[in-house]
């Protein structure tokens, strides 16, 4: 090099070196790639990437003009690339010689600018297997198919009811079999359009059901056609509207689809021409799915032709120039209710629009009624295999009795409390005909009935119990009713225990086991271990929490009375009034079918059943304690917190005036 | 549904205020034997409405001879205890309904299960 040279630079050159220093800066700042002072056979090519339209190809063609390349690596929509020369001194011929160059691709004209780096970090590529459920099969129709299928979708304006054809912002489509409604996301399943599927589509459909991709026939197409540019938002295909799986073939052109999972995951998929997109269990149900509108997509560059998860080889990947692409989606119209395994991303098993905060008695029974009642009779036996373990305080009173004492366990759910002390003769009673038969086939002494109208003899009992009952009532007036109805069955010095659920799960800085037992539930599915009976909650409730805000938006506009907030599982309390979503198991054996059936690859988890909310009040530290001291001839003996629960034992002291 | 249950159980209807004893009306009633302990069964006496007791088991007609009013001493009596052990214990009403005997409101006893249940105002 000319000492001259490197002393005295000219105008150009000191314009050159501050482009450079302000891109290795750019390089630290925001990628955290550190350039060196001194040469390498490593230089990182900034403006040179795929992210800002260099193909790779043309890059390449630049960077062998410095010398032999041993490996160009490409991230995907990053702009800039890596670069390995054979030697340092080769590295830095390149980057004398290239660094300014000036390269014209497609429509525009970038700037490279060439720093060294220590090394190029191989294992930034991240490897990703397709969503479960997803395949694609690739030259599913041929070069003629393809040109007949689409000549047959005719793009010409009908007024006829024969199809349904629409111009969106961002791309035009066409409806056959059913119009999909873009306003409510669904069919109107009892207007069928007249002119049905081509019939150009007929071998291709044959093809799917004798392939097995498809069980029945599809009655529904949506024609899309996108041009270079365009794209469509991330979806699910809603699930009421449409059974699974949905097919989707790619005419005209390749494209990259992507596919993201509410935890964040995202893996974009290269449908090529003519190739079949088969969307099935998760991949149906729970990922979201969309094309990001712009003109190149980054492909590897080996499979021009290829489909599959866009990989992560870096020194692979290049840039295809979109064209225009129709996609024929096939999807059956689904006549039930959904029920699949992903019931927070799933409409028909969303309650339609949570309930208010009730004010007046007869809303409150209402609302208990549905969020209550008919949940426990739905989830009975579910319910019931998980509530075997008494808690231990409630025990330890139940113990503290004395013999020959008489019990009412009101709400008694399984009756797990009624058979705890055998010198007592304990009675209970639930609102739940299924859970108080449960009761009885144990042996014990139950009936059936309401915890405001016990229809037990006033001052008949020793003690009472009601655990985990009066935070299902949706007043403040029924729920001090019940407290009353309790005090009324004691004689004058019966003792009463009374559980409710906790708005604070975090107590003297400990959090309670319902908080807990979320991180061994993530750590499980994670893991991908079959969820054990306790374990019924999964990180789809996210969207639970997701839903309730959105909720929340809709009332604040016109409600006055707020509404009841849908809570997120193992989560802690953001309000009082609450819907605790319940995600019901079907029967092993049922489970135990349906898996052995479903041999064809990773499908959904059979093994969960619809979702039921049950209306929850969680008190507040003191409340409970507060609303007894309401009420008369009773004294509160102690109040304390119980893993979650707030908790009292009263005395009665006199009797009743009633 | 035990007797011991019925003694305790009242009728709920609103505005009635003599709904006591229920009328037991059986279609289905089994006698299941259970081990005697004659010390439960003097802890219970005491809590009990005798005259209902009696009526109940009258009306399943297992009534043993039992008297309409309570004998002094019964805790050394054990045959007296025997008795009274069956007929709160032992005999259990499967089938048939409770009947408010002021309302004449009937209330289901299925599978053992009475369903006390009111309906709204009731």
């Amino acid at each position: 090099m000319d000492g001259t040279r490197s002393v005295r630079r000219t105008k150009e050159e000191k314009k050159l070196l501050r482009r450079q220093i302000k891109a290795s800066h750019t390089l630290l700042k925001h990628e955290g790639i550190s350039t060196a002072s001194h040469p390498t056979k490593h230089l990182v090519v900034s403006n040179g990437g795929l992210g800002n339209g260099v193909s790779r190809e043309s890059l390449m063609e630049v960077l062998k003009e410095g010398g032999p390349v041993e490996s160009l690596l490409t991230p995907p929509a990053k702009p800039y690339a890596f670069v390995t020369y054979s030697s340092t001194e080769a590295g830095q011929n390149a980057c004398t010689l290239l660094n300014g160059r000036a390269l014209q691709c497609h429509d525009q004209t970038v700037m490279l600018y060439f720093s060294f780096v220590e090394k190029v970090d191989g294992d930034r590529s991240v490897s990703c297997a397709l969503p479960p459920g997803l395949s694609v099969l690739e030259d599913f129709v041929s070069p003629e198919e393809e040109l007949q299928l689409l000549q047959a979708v005719d793009w010409m304006p009908h007024t006829d009811d024969v199809t349904v054809q629409k111009a969106l912002k961002h791309r035009r489509v066409k409806h056959y079999g059913y119009e999909f409604r873009y306003d409510n996301n669904n069919v109107d399943k009892d207007k069928p359009l007249t002119g049905g599927l081509p019939a150009e589509c007929d071998a291709l459909l044959q093809r799917c059901l004798a392939d097995g991709h498809i069980s029945v026939l599809p009655d529904q197409l949506t024609v899309n056609q996108y041009q270079s540019g365009q794209g469509i938002p991330p979806h699910v295909d809603t699930h009421s509207a449409f059974e699974d799986p949905i097919l989707s073939l790619s005419l005209g052109a390749k494209t990259v689809m992507d596919f993201k999972h509410p935890d964040g995951r995202s893996v974009a998929v290269v449908l090529p021409e003519r190739s079949l997109l088969v969307m099935k269990g998760e991949s149906r149900y729970l990922w979201t799915h969309g094309i990001t509108p712009r003109k190149f997509d980054v492909v590897p560059v080996s499979e021009v032709e290829g489909s599959g998860v866009m990989t992560s080889d870096l020194s692979n990947l290049t840039l295809n120039r979109r064209g225009t692409r129709t996609s024929l989606t096939f999807r059956k119209i689904r006549h039930v209710p959904c029920n699949c395994a992903y019931p927070s991303v799933c409409d028909s098993q969303r309650p339609p629009s949570p309930p208010t905060v009730p004010v007046a008695e007869g809303d409150a029974c209402h609302l208990e009624e549905q969020y209550v009642h008919q949940v426990y009779e739905e989830i009975s036996s579910h319910f019931s295999s998980t509530r075997h373990s008494p808690w231990p305080r409630v025990r330890d009173f139940l113990l503290s009795l004395p013999p020959g004492s008489i019990l009412a366990d009101v709400g008694c759910g399984n009756g797990k409390y009624l058979g705890i002390n055998p010198e007592v003769i304990s009675m209970g009673c639930d609102r739940s005909a299924n859970l108080v038969q449960i009761c009885v086939e144990r042996g014990y002494e139950a009936f059936v009935s309401d915890a405001l109208s016990v229809p037990l003899r006033s001052g008949s009992c020793d003690a009472c119990i009601s655990i985990a009952v009066i935070h299902h009532f949706s007043t403040q007036e029924r729920r001090q009713a019940a407290v009353r109805e309790l005090v009324r069955l004691l004689k004058v010095g019966g003792r009463a225990l009374i559980y409710v659920w906790a708005m604070e799960q975090e107590y003297n800085k400990q959090k309670s086991k319902y908080l807990k037992e979320r991180t061994t539930e993530a750590s499980v599915e994670r893991s991908g271990e079959l969820e054990t009976e306790e374990n019924m909650f999964n990180q789809q409730e996210e969207h639970d929490g997701k839903t309730a805000s959105d909720m929340k938006c809709t009332e604040e506009q016109n409600v006055t009375q707020p509404r009841i907030h849908i809570h997120t599982n193992r989560t802690a309390f953001l309000s009082q009034d609450l819907l605790v979503p319940w995600h019901l198991k079907c029967n092993a054996d049922k489970t135990k079918g349906e898996q052995i059936g479903s041999t064809k690859g990773p499908l959904e988890n059979t093994s969960q059943g619809p979702v039921f909310h049950r209306y929850y009040h969680v008190f507040q530290q003191g409340e409970l304690e507060e609303m007894c001291c309401c009420v008369t001839a009773v004294k509160v003996l102690r109040s304390y917190h119980d893993q979650g629960n707030w908790c009292v034992e009263l005395e009665k002291t006199h009797g009743d005036s009633s | 549904m035990k007797l011991l249950t019925h003694n305790m159980l009242t009728s709920h209807v609103k505005g009635v205020t003599k709904g006591y004893p229920l009328i037991i009306k059986a279609t289905e009633v089994k006698v299941n034997e259970l081990e005697f302990n004659s010390q439960f069964v003097s802890r219970m006496i005491p809590k009990l409405e005798w005259g209902a007791l009696i009526q109940a088991a009258e009306w399943l007609g297992q009534s043993q001879d039992l008297p309409s009013t309570l004998i002094p001493d019964y805790e050394k009596d054990e045959e007296f205890l025997r008795k009274v052990h069956r007929i709160l214990l032992e005999v259990e009403v499967i089938e048939g309904s409770l009947q408010c005997p002021e309302s004449g409101r009937e209330f289901p006893i299925s599978k053992g299960v009475p369903n006390m249940l009111l309906n709204e105002g009731e």
